[in-house]
């Protein structure tokens, strides 16, 4: 693992700004798309989502969820002012995005975007440092207080260490943290980031994604992030949208979305299926076969997995039923059935006694 | 015999910089910098003196310093040789150098493509052909190739060059829009600088022998073409070219990371890319109308100042490519009047010979960068 580790870490608090605003970023009846120039000079509209009334409240981390090509990148790049709305408004802590300046705007919101960034000879505090654009003067010279604000930002990501590196050596996940620090360092109230997760090893996605939870808390940041981490993103976020293949949005709490089906219905697929009580996905395998099973309590829910896989069902019953699999405190398994018995000292070895039998 | 003062320069400057890796020591990139600016500056001011005692004919050090300082040399041969001829040409190098070095940052940064130069991408072609407009317009002119363009006036040859190359620079960045990848853009520039030559060469054709001859030389590059009253008009615009850049810093500094990053982040981004086009324009215009065409300096000089300095930060980088510029192009001029003959080496071909391998090496150390975002 190359990035620090998950445990979750005390984020410093921001200097010089004690209470952001509240309000988050809402928008009302907006509607994201593109606009194409006709030969006749009029702009012809495609939306990819309409009507959209959605809030990203303060103090928590909003999840925007959805299959690939409904339309996130989008609706993220809409929301931070990127790309124009075609109808409707965004508005941070109140106020339109539309009709404040660049540079007022930059203080409110910050993003981290999916491109890949190459910036050449900087280090990654020099990186952070860009981020105080909004906040220097004509020369862009830091100031003390520029340079406390971009410690804080490397510290609340947990990148100080890798300050002095060259950004261009700096591996994904460290360079994710310290584009977050870099958004961090505008000291917005508002931070999108598209897909931060996208080129991360599992830990580095749990590290980041905490830490992006911690940051809304603990900092009351309105903090919205797209992914394709779908089950890390149920059990963390405070918020999801969750766009589905009709290209409506579905809003609320992770438990909201998974009870009204809406989380099921935007991701099954053929050989996938979504289990609202573990709020994760499983493989979809038609059961061929029940089979009962004892064990003891730690390697029950393995069993029933490695059995699954060869399409059987587990469940269990009472001594005597056949076919049975038994496993015992040593690991070892046990089959009967047809008056035969077959002990089996590994999960590999059972189910492939099982294919066969 | 001569003296041996023109100990061969070292195209890349000798810069006593300690080693990559930095050290975890806050001080140590701002001392870093200060002691590049001060080789830099030290390492100008000696090529400066040296370019202007080296040449066919030799002037000792001692007089040029006391020519340049408002003294009466011993020998008043010397007063004329420093003053009409080697004060201009090295006034001009250091000028055009500068001039290319930053256009090059600029355009890099620009086109967030580190082979962007005013030259690979034919925005001096494109200032080529605006001189060649004016050379065939004025085709009846008689005289050597300056003097036909004082004819029509240097101030409208600098316009044309202007013209020429900012068509060319907003034409390659229109297409940078659609086309993400370094090397193809360069491709498309490269074709777009063949295009003009070629208009180029089809204009001459209508152009009088001798001045398509004129032409043809000027092409060659060459720093000893200026006289005074062209330095009078082409240091006021490199140097406002130059002062708008040391400006735009900061707007430079937000682009780095892409205009999406840069628009996000407060900047204006289409004033900044319409101001650092017109600086481009006007100063790779100025340079190209009467240095001609020259290869690879904007190129290599950004890249050697980024590694010299260990940052890309533009409050930095732009500075320090003037006098890296400076110092190269003095060195350029120096190298192409070898002490000892009277052979004058074509600029372009120093320039190339000493190019060429930057940008190979470049190629091959980055090739993972330059294959495109999407690897």
């Amino acid at each position: 693992m190359t990035d620090s580790t998950i445990a979750p870490r005390p984020v410093p608090h921001r200097p010089g700004k004690p209470s952001p605003s509240p309000g988050g970023l809402a928008a009302a009846g907006l509607t994201v798309g593109y606009r194409t120039r006709s030969a006749w000079g009029r702009g012809a509209r495609h939306p990819v989502l309409a009507d959209l009334d959605l809030t990203a409240r303060a103090g928590e981390l909003t999840v925007l969820l959805g299959p690939n090509g409904t339309g996130k990148s989008t609706l993220l790049r809409t929301l931070c002012g990127l790309l124009p709305p075609l109808a409707g408004d965004v508005r941070v802590a109140g106020r339109d995005v539309a009709e404040e300046t660049p540079a007022v705007l930059a203080r409110r919101l910050a993003v981290v975007l999916t491109d890949r960034v190459d910036a050449g000879l900087l280090s990654a505090r020099e990186l952070v440092g860009l981020g105080r654009h909004p906040h220097t003067g004509f020369t862009g010279r830091l100031t003390a207080e520029d340079h406390r604000v971009v410690q804080w930002a490397l510290e609340a990501v947990g990148a100080a260490a890798l300050a002095h590196r060259p950004a261009a050596e700096l591996s994904d996940g460290e360079r994710q943290r310290v584009l977050t620090a870099r958004a961090l360092a505008q000291e917005p109230d508002v931070v999108l980031l598209d897909e931060p997760t996208a080129f991360l090893d599992v830990p580095s996605r749990v590290a980041l994604t905490v830490l992006l939870r911690d940051l809304a808390r603990e900092q009351g940041l309105t903090v919205v992030v797209s992914t394709h981490d779908l089950e890390l993103a149920l059990r963390v976020a405070d918020a999801v949208w969750l766009v589905d293949r009709t290209s409506r949005v579905h809003t609320g709490a992770p438990e909201d979305l998974i009870v009204s089906g809406a989380v099921a219905a935007a991701f099954d697929a053929e050989h996938l299926a979504f289990d609202p009580l573990s709020g994760s996905f499983g493989l979809r395998r038609a059961a061929r076969a029940t089979v009962t099973v004892e064990s003891p309590p730690h390697l029950g829910p393995l069993l029933e997995r490695a059995l699954a896989r060869e399409g059987l069902t587990a469940l269990p019953g009472p001594a005597g039923e056949e076919p049975r699999i038994s496993a015992d405190e040593h690991g070892d398994l046990t089959l009967r059935g047809d008056g035969a018995a077959r002990t089996t000292r590994s999960f590999h070895e059972l189910t492939r006694t099982v294919r066969t039998w | 015999m001569r003296a041996p003062i023109a100990a061969p320069p070292e195209p890349v400057p000798a810069v006593p910089v300690p080693a990559a890796p930095e050290p975890p020591d806050p001080v140590g990139p701002g001392r870093r910098r200060f002691a590049v600016f001060c080789v830099l500056a030290v390492g100008t001011a000696v090529l400066f003196v040296l370019t202007i005692a080296v040449g066919s004919y030799h002037v000792p050090i001692d007089e040029v310093l006391r020519v340049l300082s408002g003294g009466t040399p011993s020998d008043p041969r010397w007063a004329v040789i420093v003053e009409e001829v080697r004060l201009p040409r090295a006034l001009t190098a250091a000028a055009v150098g500068a001039a290319l070095a930053v256009a090059g940052v600029q355009m890099q940064t620009l086109f967030g493509n580190a082979l962007a130069d005013p030259f690979s991408l034919g925005v001096s072609s494109g200032a080529s052909m605006g001189v060649a407009a004016v050379v065939v317009s004025t085709g009846g002119v008689a005289g050597s190739f300056t003097g036909g363009l004082a004819g029509l006036g240097r101030v409208g040859v600098i316009l044309a060059a202007s013209l020429g190359a900012g068509c060319v620079l907003a034409l390659v960045l229109l297409l940078s829009r659609w086309v993400r990848s370094a090397v193809t853009l360069l491709v498309i520039g490269v074709m777009i600088g063949s295009a003009a030559t070629a208009v180029v060469s089809v204009m001459l054709v209508y152009a009088r022998p001798e001045r398509a001859q004129q032409f043809v030389i000027w092409g060659l590059g060459s720093f000893s073409a200026t006289t005074w009253p062209d330095l009078a008009v082409m240091l006021p615009v490199i140097g406002a070219g130059l002062v708008a850049a040391l400006l735009t810093a900061k707007r430079l500094n937000a682009l780095l990371l892409g205009e999406d990053y840069a628009r996000t982040m407060g900047l204006n981004v289409r004033r900044s890319r319409d101001l650092a086009l017109l600086g481009t324009s006007l100063l790779a215009g100025a340079a190209t109308a009467f240095c001609g065409p020259v290869a690879f300096l904007g190129l290599a000089v950004p890249h050697l100042t980024r590694v010299a300095l260990g940052t890309s930060d533009h409050r930095a980088l732009v500075p320090a490519s003037m006098l890296a510029g400076a110092f190269l192009a003095l060195a350029c001029a120096l190298l192409s009047q070898p002490p000892g003959t009277d052979a004058v080496l074509p600029l372009n071909a120093i320039t190339s010979l000493f190019g060429a391998p930057v940008v190979i090496t470049f190629l091959i150390r980055s090739r993972r960068g330059l294959q495109g975002v999407t690897s």
